[in-house]
């Protein structure tokens, strides 16, 4: 039986440093896991070589049974693994509505040319579009937005609109970024139910990277700690707050001398 | 929003235009005609340009080199075997081309697919940089184009050029043409591959996250807009009647830069007024080079004084209207008749 996601010694060097140093994660369909560490610890970079947006020095990433180490970020997301960024990446002047149908685009089966002539398919798929982007705005409570500028939207906002996108790239894997960085106490409490309800909803996997550890181990089944690019450890959000490694990573060696 | 009313309006906008070019063949002045031609060719260069730097995003600075390809492909087509021969005088014309000779319909639709292919071809090498690097290989394409075109004597006759070309351009080549290209760059830009290039004009990373084939979407706005430049570049040729590598330099796309960006990189129609500004406004400001006397004090005309009034009006653009004169929005009716209800 092939996992549904595996990433296997995953390496990452820039020159002198290595970024990621032989990073292993398995993932079952289903799943909701938790990615930590202190700033700098490769958490991102992980990320960015499942989503190739990197490409890795060594090791490989398997997704639903196939390899797709090395695959353009375009060829990836339209496979099923779709990605929030840390600092958000909006289509900032483009209306809320366009931010989300642009994700339906890799699916559209009419040419350029269907497009320009306003053929019959071109018109029923544009409709489409604009449905399925209009009911996700709905889930995510912006559809009063849907026709502002992306940019104009609140901080919080902008967030549940990045969710949204991914989402309508109708993927099977969701990575997300440090979803609740810059969020008020009160919204990363709705963040988290909304979490669960999505993941619920569209029957997704769900990866994330996150800081606050009141999200991590509030949601996480299982949670996965880097420090310095290299793994230190794995196991349930109970394991994990009593590792002593994990402990001494985020508040450092007590000074015994 | 009234799609149904913006469409007729549009419909009898369209259908008043070529009234007007109606009245206009037998009425207007022969420096009038030439004007409004001009006036439809620079329309048509503008918006196909702002598809590719404006809408995708992606700043490149070779039109020269697509209008010159155009321009050689259409004058080499619809010359006769005879001019030809007259021509080429210090090498012949290679064969096939002295003997071929086709209507200009066809010598034009051969101009915007050979403009295409080369663009295809092109955007190979020039897509694997971004940013400033584009623009600097973009530019040298150009350059490298006018080279060849000066050296290439048993092609493009080198630096004679080809003259004596048939004024086939008339107002209904030009505008036919103008309105044929606004439909479908404006029907493409607002379609789901227009949002795709716009996304990657925002951020290519996130775009490419959602699943949009960058590097496909950013071919598909060159080669269209090679496309667009090179039958446009055929119809310039048959305009002026006589082309050769000094008309197609950096200056031409220098011109058009300062249209995109005037009009609003991103705006079909801020592009299209700016066109027709700087074409108009060229001639109107011609004036300012005659000589002319303030009171008693008499001055005499400075050639290029234009260029110094041009570049002030420029400056001022820049400094009042930094996203130019439409931004990234579009006039529609309704933007239109709002602000005609106003002035009531």
């Amino acid at each position: 039986m092939v996992a549904f996601f595996s990433a296997e010694h995953l390496t990452m060097r820039f020159d002198g440093l290595t970024a990621l140093d032989d990073f292993s994660l398995e993932l079952k369909e289903g799943d909701l896991v938790g990615l930590i560490g202190p700033n700098g610890a490769g958490k991102t970079t992980a990320f960015n070589l499942i989503t190739g947006n990197l490409h890795p020095t060594l090791g490989s990433v398997f997704f639903q049974g196939k390899e797709i180490t090395g695959l353009k970020p375009n060829r990836i997301a339209r496979r099923g693994i779709a990605r929030t960024f840390q600092n958000i990446r909006l289509f900032q002047d483009l209306p809320v509505i366009e931010n989300v149908m642009i994700s339906y685009h890799g699916r559209l089966r009419s040419s350029f040319l269907d497009a320009v002539l306003r053929t019959p398919l071109y018109n029923r798929e544009e409709r489409g579009m604009r449905e399925g982007a209009f009911s996700l705005l709905e889930k995510v409570r912006l559809s009063e937005a849907a026709n502002d500028k992306a940019g104009s939207l609140s901080y919080g906002q902008q967030r549940r609109l990045e969710i949204a996108r991914a989402l309508a790239t109708n993927p099977r894997l969701l990575l997300l970024d440090e979803p609740a960085a810059g969020m008020n106490p009160q919204e990363t409490r709705e963040l988290m139910d909304f979490i669960l309800r999505v993941k619920g909803d569209f029957g997704l996997t769900v990866l994330l990277i996150e800081h606050d550890m009141r999200v991590v181990m509030g949601i996480c089944q299982r949670i996965k700690v880097l420090d310095y690019g290299a793994a230190i450890a794995e196991g349930t959000p109970q394991e994990i707050q009593n590792d002593p490694k994990v402990i001494t990573a985020y508040l450092g060696e007590a000074d015994l001398a | 929003m009234h799609p149904r009313r913006d469409r007729i309006l549009t419909g009898f906008s369209i259908i008043a235009l070529f009234a007007f070019l109606y009245w206009a063949r037998g009425n207007a002045s022969e420096y009038q005609v030439r004007l409004m031609n001009n006036c439809a060719i620079f329309v048509t260069l503008a918006i196909s340009y702002n598809l590719i730097n404006g809408i995708c995003g992606q700043f490149s600075l070779e039109p020269n080199a697509f209008v010159a390809i155009g321009a050689y492909t259409s004058a080499l087509l619809t010359m006769s075997p005879a001019e030809k021969q007259l021509s080429f005088i210090i090498e012949p014309l290679i064969w096939p081309l002295s003997v071929i000779s086709v209507p200009f319909w066809i010598s034009l639709l051969a101009a915007g697919w050979v403009t295409a292919f080369l663009a295809f071809l092109m955007g190979f090498p020039v897509f694997r940089v971004r940013g400033d690097y584009l623009a600097i290989v973009t530019l040298g394409f150009g350059e490298v184009v006018r080279v060849v075109a000066n050296n290439l004597q048993s092609v493009t006759n080198g630096p004679l050029g080809l003259k004596g070309l048939a004024p086939y351009t008339n107002l209904w080549w030009s505008f036919g043409f103008m309105v044929f290209s606004l439909f479908f760059i404006w029907r493409l830009t607002h379609s789901s591959f227009g949002r795709a290039m716009k996304a990657i004009r925002e951020d290519e990373v996130a775009a490419e996250a959602m699943g949009i084939r960058s590097f496909r979407y950013k071919m598909m706005a060159f080669t269209i807009s090679g496309f667009f430049e090179g039958v446009a570049g055929g119809l310039l040729a048959h305009l002026i009647t006589t082309i050769s590598p000094t008309l197609f330099t950096f200056f031409l796309t220098f011109n058009l830069l300062i249209i995109v960006v005037v009009g609003g990189l991103g705006s079909i129609t801020g592009s299209v007024i700016s066109s027709v500004l700087f074409v108009i406004g060229g001639e109107v400001l011609r004036a300012v080079e005659e000589p002319f006397s303030i009171g008693s004090f008499r001055v005499p005309g400075v050639p290029g004084m234009r260029m110094v009034v041009f570049s002030l009006i420029l400056i001022a653009v820049m400094i009042f209207a930094r996203k130019g004169i439409m931004g990234r929005g579009e006039l529609s009716w309704e933007r239109l008749l709002h602000f005609l209800r106003a002035w009531r």
